[in-house]
């Protein structure tokens, strides 16, 4: 016989699947069951304000003010009105607890973040948050060059990031392996450049790229970018690295919940040159974080107004009524509508909620546009390990639509934790929005855990066999979209303006989702009420 | 059949090579190396293989019989080669000894195939199409082999899997074809049940291989008296004559020989040097040397100690062994064990109103080589240490060897510095350890004692005096500071134990 080219390939496969086969079977034992739910933001409960009808009002009270909304930004709102005496307010809540993307959970194991979990080093153009940090002594104090000194058990612990690529851990998050001359050049070109950015200073003399971002130079010369997609700026500038491009990409998916072609390159810009912060017992481009991500400041601002805090609410009206405003909810647990008559409002919901309760044809809500995001807690009874650098709290995978897990333990000073949870983090930017999110909305229980899973196991093989349990919660809408041109444009500007009696507050409104943006649009609401209210106050912004 | 045969030429090739570079790699592993152990093992295997070519001429008849006994033969002996070698390599006086007779079986059996497989064949094609096409095969699978090695076998299988997994295909050959031949073999069945015997044996050390594995680097360590894994370590005892060895996680802790030097260094200088110290901290030390040191002052009332594994404490205070070289001293009633995480511990302590304070405080855990333990040298973690001590309290922390890893051992002295510690460093010659470095600290001034305690074999005013002294080659240099986010000190470990230390 002749043995043919085809033949003798078949036979390498053959002999491949005999090699491939004995690798598994040691593990062919019998998996434990592992338990676990989907959680979320009640979708159910929302989508009855798309022209849902509510009973007529059973009951009103009267309040000075109504917050609706209890986000970083409702609850900032609530804690500045406390902290300056102004406590006759109620705060309602759609959840049967506050905290928006700050949400956390807990298990015997840890506490763990359901969204945001982590907070830069805080730039000199965050006041409000910076005063905050220093009464939550998060900030301890300041050394005598005035550099704060943050709590160094909050302080992101060594060793920050990993990227697993080429089947092993490398330290650092900016692909390293196999890097070709010219990657390397457009390395050191780009983050030169970036570099550059973070002290330059537009012709009105601000910052280009500040946090909060309308502190942000209207330069326009720089304001020109968010037009462009952070792709289309890459490829006019020649940064045609694969590697380079992964990190933009992953950068953007990861801050924004879009990929670095449906983000503004203003929006991506800011993401690498706006972390300015600085501490005096940290390096530049440090970070806070907790056990329960940015859980542990939702609950510290929670703390002061627990009391003031309505849950299981949905709000679906609010209406002027003369001098003072109507807020009508449904409460959850009795099926009743009721009514607070209030003196002022802070609506501090996202933008496409904002536009249904206001009912305000002016604000165009489509022209805000939202990341979904699936977000899974994975408890297991034994630490991940893996090839290459050790366990870090940020460990990012080359290559996969996911963006990898944070460890919830990464923070305990114990020298060997035997039990941790990872929080695998994954925006659904794979097709638009909305078909992304009724995707993910009509996915089943299984299916998440068995695509976490095997996420998992093809990283770590290792902790096959410790998975206790594996929570899944899909955020429909979980963070605004900085699409080319929303920063800048009309859209948000027109939602920005304020309209006393009724304020609004929400990151929503500065076109980027995190903890500096929607604390401080909530500081500002609840200072616009003290004055409207003719509270006196020092301002915090 | 002969298409069958041409077949197991490219799987005999193959298996024939990923023995050869098994040997060699496990040879380059053990040995070191890998220039020479790459060269004799290919030379021997070749030279071996001209043996087998050569032999061949006594084989008048039954020429598959003894091709398919040659192919058992192979796998057995190459199969197990990978294990066998690990195995003996401590028990044996001259390993090289068995790597080259274990290279030459392979090597001769390996010879013999080719030449008889060719005097199979030899009336199935014409010569010049068997000879081209015999060895077109041959030298196929030994490229397959290479490329295989490297890339798949070594990275996911591991030397001992896949000397298993390749035996199991060399006695696969020979079972396909006591099934597929029609031909007339001597005791078919005799050769069924051997070969599937042989496929079995080896398909249980594939699976088991992990446990030989462990059992083979037992006999790394010599005599292995006690081996525990434990959730946060592996702990392996050995003794080898006079010499009690104490290993975690594969880093020698101490040996019996010397370890008076590395404990009277560790303790005395600073309990010698405190007026009447009555508590005591030891935070690791759960083998009890240094208590047993402590113990030698009788002003002491109390000892606490805080050591994360209980199984140490307690192997420390049972076997009598061990409880001779500590003098029973974790039965101590001054003693409390505190079979916790000492960072938390000492976090949850300090946060009490009413805490205890100690005079002495000695921190003996492992060297900082990797990010868990790192935290422990930390200046959170001393800071955390002043809130538990007074003014004239000592500290005293052992800190790796100031001469291999010279950055590290003044990383920690500039790190307790940092955090308001007049530091006191001082080093000292240990024969199993080599030049190992202690950082003693105190918030206030430290004076050395001008008398230690009766009975000490290696401490007086002395020599206590030359360990302060620190000769140019390890004085002191400036580093960073260790921070919980930013362990500066981890990376000079590694870096100047990774050059130090060639594998």
């Amino acid at each position: 016989m002749k043995v043919s080219r085809r033949s003798f390939l078949g036979m390498g496969a053959a002999l491949a699947t005999a090699l491939g086969f004995g690798r598994f079977l040691p593990a062919a034992a019998e998996q434990p069951a592992v338990t676990g739910k989907i959680l979320g933001a009640s979708a159910k409960i929302g989508h009855q304000l798309r022209g849902g009808t509510f009973p007529a009002i059973s009951s009103t009270i009267q309040k000075d003010v109504v917050i609706v909304g209890g986000g970083i930004a409702g609850l900032g709102a609530g804690y500045r009105l406390k902290k300056a005496g102004h406590t006759n307010f109620a705060l309602l809540e759609l959840e049967h607890q506050a905290g928006g993307n700050a949400s956390s959970g807990r298990n015997a194991t840890s506490a763990y973040p359901w969204g945001a979990h982590y907070v830069p080093l805080l730039t000199d153009e965050s006041r409000a948050p910076k005063k905050l940090f220093e009464e939550l002594g998060i900030i301890k104090g300041h050394d005598d060059k005035g550099l704060p000194i943050y709590d160094e058990y909050f302080l992101c612990s060594d060793p920050h990031e990993r990227l697993f690529i080429e089947g092993r851990w490398q330290d650092g998050m900016v692909p390293n392996l196999g890097l070709t001359e010219d990657d390397k050049r457009q390395y050191s070109a780009f983050f030169a450049l970036t570099d550059s950015f973070k002290n330059k200073r537009g012709r009105d003399g601000k910052k280009i790229f500040a946090i909060p971002v309308d502190k942000s130079s209207q330069d326009p010369d720089w304001l020109k970018y968010d037009t462009l997609s952070m792709k289309d700026w890459m490829d006019a500038q020649g940064y045609t690295s694969k590697p380079l491009r992964w990190y933009v990409d992953y950068c953007c998916r990861d801050d924004y919940g879009s990929s670095f072609d449906q983000t503004s390159a203003w929006a991506g810009m800011h993401y690498f040159a706006a972390r300015t912060g600085t501490a005096a017992n940290a390096a530049p481009g440090g970070l806070v974080t907790w056990p329960e991500g940015n859980g542990f400041l939702a609950h510290r601002l929670m703390e002061p107004i627990k009391d003031n805090i309505i849950p299981s609410t949905l709000a679906f009206r609010v209406k002027q009524d003369g001098a003072r405003v109507n807020v009508d909810y449904l409460d959850q647990k009795t099926s009743e509508a009721k009514r607070i008559s209030a003196k002022s409002v802070i609506v501090a919901t996202p933008q496409f909620i904002a536009a249904r309760l206001l009912d305000d044809k002016a604000i165009p809500a489509n022209d805000f546009s939202y990341a979904p995001w699936v977000v899974a807690n994975v408890t297991l009874s034994k630490l991940p390990a893996g090839k290459g650098v050790d366990l870090a709290w940020d460990n990012m995978i080359y290559d996969s639509k996911l963006l990898g897990y944070v460890v919830a333990t990464h923070q305990n000073t114990e020298m060997v934790p035997l039990r941790t949870v990872l929080t695998y983090y994954w925006p659904l930017n794979h097709a638009e929005p909305k078909a992304a999110r009724a995707e993910a909305l009509a996915r089943s229980y299984e299916d998440w855990r068995d695509i976490f899973l095997k996420e998992l196991y093809a990283v770590h093989p290792e902790v096959e066999g410790h998975v206790e349990n594996l929570d899944v919660w899909i955020w429909g809408h979980a963070m605004v979209r900085p699409t080319p041109g929303f920063i800048w444009g009309a859209a948000r500007r027109k939602a920005m303006a304020q309209k006393p009696p009724i304020f609004r507050a929400h990151s929503d409104l500065s076109g980027i989702s995190i903890f500096e943006e929607a604390y401080t649009r909530g500081v500002d609401a609840a200072e616009r009420t003290l004055k409207y209210h003719k509270i006196p106050y020092e301002t915090e912004l | 059949m002969p298409s069958m045969l041409l077949i197991s030429v490219i799987i005999i090739a193959t298996c024939g090579l990923v023995y050869e570079l098994i040997a060699g790699t496990a040879a380059s592993y053990l040995l070191g190396d890998s220039v020479t152990q790459f060269s004799t093992v290919i030379g021997s295997y070749l030279f071996a293989m001209g043996i087998g070519s050569w032999l061949t001429k006594y084989i008048h008849r039954n020429l598959l019989g003894y091709f398919i006994r040659v192919e058992i033969l192979v796998g057995a002996v190459g199969g197990c080669s990978a294990i066998v070698l690990f195995m003996l390599f401590e028990h044996v006086t001259s390993f090289r000894l068995v790597l080259y007779f274990i290279v030459g079986v392979i090597g001769v059996l390996v010879g013999i195939e080719i030449p008889l497989l060719l005097r199979i064949l030899r009336d199935r094609f014409e010569f010049r199409d068997l000879v081209s096409r015999v060895l077109a095969f041959d030298y196929l699978g030994a490229l397959f082999a290479s490329v295989l090695f490297p890339l798949v076998l070594v990275p996911y299988l591991g030397l001992v899997k896949s000397s298993f997994m390749f035996g199991m295909l060399n006695v696969g050959v020979a079972i396909w074809l006591l099934y597929a031949v029609k031909e007339h073999v001597h005791a078919l069945h005799v050769h069924k049940a051997v070969a599937i015997v042989t496929l079995i044996a080896l398909t249980f050390g594939f699976i088991y291989s992990e446990k030989l594995m462990t059992i083979a680097e037992n006999g790394i360590y010599s005599n292995v008296i006690f081996a525990e894994s434990t959730p946060y370590q592996r702990i392996v005892i050995t003794k080898t004559q006079k010499d009690l060895r104490l290993f975690l996680n594969g880093n020698l802790q101490f040996s019996s020989v010397d370890e008076y030097r590395y404990h009277e260094a560790l303790v005395h200088p600073s309990m010698a040097a405190l007026k009447d110290p009555k508590d005591i901290l030891i935070i690791g030390g759960g083998d009890g040397l240094a208590l047993r040191e402590i113990l030698k002052y009788p002003s002491v009332d109390h000892v606490t100690m805080v050591d994360l594994d209980p199984a140490m404490t307690l192997l420390f205070s049972k076997n009598e062994l061990l409880t001779s070289l500590n003098n029973d001293s974790l039965l101590s009633p001054k003693l409390t064990i505190i079979n916790k995480d000492a960072f938390v511990w000492l976090r949850d302590v300090s946060r009490q109103d009413k805490h205890p304070v100690f005079d002495a405080v000695f921190v003996d855990v492992p060297d900082p080589s990797n990010y868990s333990i790192g935290k422990m040298y930390s200046t959170t973690f001393f800071g955390q240490l002043k809130s538990v001590i007074t003014d004239h309290s000592i500290v005293t922390v052992q800190s790796t060897s100031p001469l291999i890893a010279r950055k590290t051992f003044w990383c920690v002295n500039n790190t307790m510095e940092s955090v308001g510690f007049k530091t006191y460093p001082f080093h000292v010659y240990v024969p199993s350890f080599g030049e190992w470095g202690f950082v003693m600290a105190s918030l206030g001034n430290y004076d050395m004692p001008d008398h230690f305690v009766d009975g000490l074999k290696f401490l007086n005013p002395e020599s206590a005096k030359l360990m302060f002294s620190f000769p140019p080659d390890m004085s002191k240099v400036q580093t960073k500071i260790q921070r919980l986010d930013d362990q500066a000190l981890v990376r000079y470990f590694d870096q100047e134990w990774g050059e130090y230390l060639v594998y």
